[in-house]
């Protein structure tokens, strides 16, 4: 019963605020739009039985979320929304393809002989989940690790403007580096 | 609550978040409906693995996938909007459509 | 969620648990006004700083709602009301005595989750007056905020590793031989170090720094800073009480029983963040985020895999 009413309200609440996420105007209002989806997908995923994993979601997702407020705040026009404005395009398209893909997935969905459940949950999951990671699935997780780690340097490639040329000068001689904004370990 | 409900919002999530990767001009809005996408896969993945192979540990491998996959997405993703933004002060697709064919 | 009410305090602990950290947090400002009573030379006496917190409050209660211009007011009461409601979350699973008000098996992981909320909060403070000062204010912690994350998360789960388990009630159980301090003192101070800078608390108080006009806060009246100034408190309560636990051995002790323990270590800890902070000025937040990258970070993680081979030679 009690978890009939969290699956309903947690549903709604996942679908209504992400369709929130492409009807608000305020750019701050968008961001915790989608965070709030998250947060329902989240205790959705707990309800499931999987609350390790439930719980790193809602986390990571409101680090994710708070650091997307800065940068649509960074690139957006109208962070506020305070003048709103219509930045679409093919929106006619779009919706379109996006009903026509929830239809196949609904007819789908309702329309397969889904197979009957084998098994049980194991008691500790989020150990099991450890296990499965550190052995039979390690190279899933070693090729996250060095997945991450590739980005981690492709992003600070990308994205940042000076290099050590500009810090240390042209034969990166200089004692101290030049930096616009120092820091505390020189 | 059964697995055609649970499958149900997870295809909501993916269709509003496929609307908003087609329709948005904005590159980080539009990043925003991919996150939603990824959304709905993650609720698919834990619904399926309750109600199929609860035994097995894939179903949980499979999100811890998805996480990733989502982390990397943004990161990437703010980072080419960055570069882009810095060297042309484009912050919308329309105006990045130099390789179209 | 496998609630595992294994050690769990019985069910009509739920309501008693903010009023208790309340009325714990009410006395903890007491004692930090009598502190500042003392420092600025005046006779205030116990009595006269303990009514402090009441009056203080019921000044505010009565205040006028500061109204601005243009205010995203959704996001700027959502925002300040995450704060204590975040705090109250992440101390159910803090084992008041031997148990807590939830026993959860991702106890560690639970508590970061609901008090990295404070991000969202704080920021979602700064942002909804519609003020400069505030949001540079809520800027400001969102930039301490990836400073102290991730030492803070490596702290715990270095925590978490010597004891085998991510449920708080088993940490403890894991320090009946040795508290956790003496094995992982780096990850120690980093969650201390981490704890207060959560809470932005001196000397990590930029967000709401006097540079800026109270920078988050600038904006808040009334109710609002009533409950956005109780929501800090509280989190720097409940941040600070967690490292018993976590690697002070929990309520283990001679003599007194097992939640006067637990009252005697957090205070003696929320005690000296009380004194640090009238002995070091306010830490800028770029200055923090490089120490806390380049030094921090590596000093967590090099804790991590000492403890990780002292786990590996126990043969666990």
């Amino acid at each position: 019963m009690l978890a009939d009413v969290s699956f309903w309200v947690l549903g709604i609440v996942a679908v209504l605020s992400g369709f929130a996420v492409f009807r608000l105007n305020s750019m701050a209002r968008v961001t915790f739009a989608l965070l709030a989806s998250f947060l329902a997908v989240a205790g959705l995923v707990v309800l499931l039985g999987l609350g390790y994993l439930g719980v790193v979601t809602a986390l990571m997702m409101v680090i994710e979320m708070v650091v997307m407020a800065v940068f649509m705040i960074m690139y957006m026009m109208n962070p506020a929304g305070l003048m709103p404005m219509s930045m679409y395009h093919n929106k006619a398209g779009s919706m379109a393809i996006s009903v026509g893909t929830f239809a196949v997935l609904a007819v789908g969905i309702l329309l397969t002989d889904w197979p009957v459940r084998r098994g049980v949950p194991a008691p500790a999951q989020t150990y099991q989940l450890g296990l499965a990671l550190m052995g039979g699935q390690m190279l899933t997780m070693m090729t996250l690790g060095v997945t991450l780690f590739a980005t981690i340097v492709a992003t600070v490639v990308l994205s940042t403007g000076r290099g050590r040329y500009d810090r240390y000068g042209d034969d990166l001689a200089a004692p101290r580096a030049d930096d616009p904004a120092g820091g505390g370990v020189g | 609550m059964s697995l055609q409900l649970f499958l149900l919002v997870a295809a909501g999530l993916f269709a509003i978040g496929l609307y908003g990767a087609l329709s948005q001009q904005s590159i980080v809005m539009l990043m925003m409906g991919l996150e939603l996408m990824l959304n709905g896969i993650i609720l698919a993945a834990a619904a399926l693995w309750y109600f199929l192979t609860p035994a097995g540990n894939d179903g949980p491998v499979l999100i811890v996938v998805v996480l990733t996959a989502m982390a990397i997405e943004m990161a990437a993703g703010f980072a080419v909007v960055t570069a882009i933004y810095r060297s042309r002060q484009v912050d919308v697709t329309d105006s990045a459509a130099d390789l179209r064919g | 969620m496998d609630t595992g009410d294994r050690m769990a305090l019985p069910l009509w602990w739920v309501p008693l648990l903010p009023v208790l950290l309340i009325v714990v947090t009410a006395g903890v400002v007491a004692v930090d006004e009598a502190a500042a009573a003392r420092a600025r030379g005046a006779r205030e006496g116990l009595l006269g700083s303990a009514v402090v917190p009441l009056r203080e409050g019921a000044r505010l209660l009565v205040g006028q709602r500061r109204r601005t211009v243009a205010a995203d007011s959704v996001l700027w009461r959502i925002g300040g009301a995450t704060l204590p409601v975040a705090a109250l979350l992440a101390a159910a699973v803090v084992p008041l005595g031997s148990r807590p008000v939830a026993d959860l098996t991702d106890g560690v992981v639970w508590f970061n989750a609901m008090e990295v909320l404070a991000w969202a909060a704080v920021w979602m403070v700064g942002w909804g007056a519609n003020s400069a000062l505030s949001l540079v204010g809520g800027y400001r912690f969102v930039a301490q905020g990836l400073a102290y994350e991730l030492p803070h998360m490596f702290a715990l789960i270095t925590a978490a590793l010597a004891a085998g388990s991510l449920r708080v009630t088993d940490i403890v159980a894991a320090q009946q031989d040795l508290w956790f301090v003496v094995i992982m003192p780096v990850a120690f101070v980093a969650y201390l170090v981490s704890a207060v800078a959560m809470a932005f608390w001196g000397p990590f108080d930029a967000a709401v720094g006097r540079d800026l006009a109270g920078g988050a806060a600038a904006e808040l009246s009334g109710v609002d800073r009533l409950v956005f100034a109780g929501g800090r408190w509280l989190l720097l309560v409940v941040a600070v009480a967690m490292a018993v636990p976590l690697f002070l051995g929990g309520g283990a002790g001679p003599w007194l029983p097992a939640w006067g323990w637990v009252a005697v270590k957090a205070g003696a800890l929320l005690t000296s963040v009380l004194w640090l902070r009238r002995r070091f000025p306010t830490v800028r937040m770029d200055r923090f985020t490089e120490v806390s990258w380049v030094v921090l970070v590596p000093l967590t993680v090099a804790q991590a895999l000492v403890v990780a081979l002292v786990v590996l030679g126990r043969g666990m």
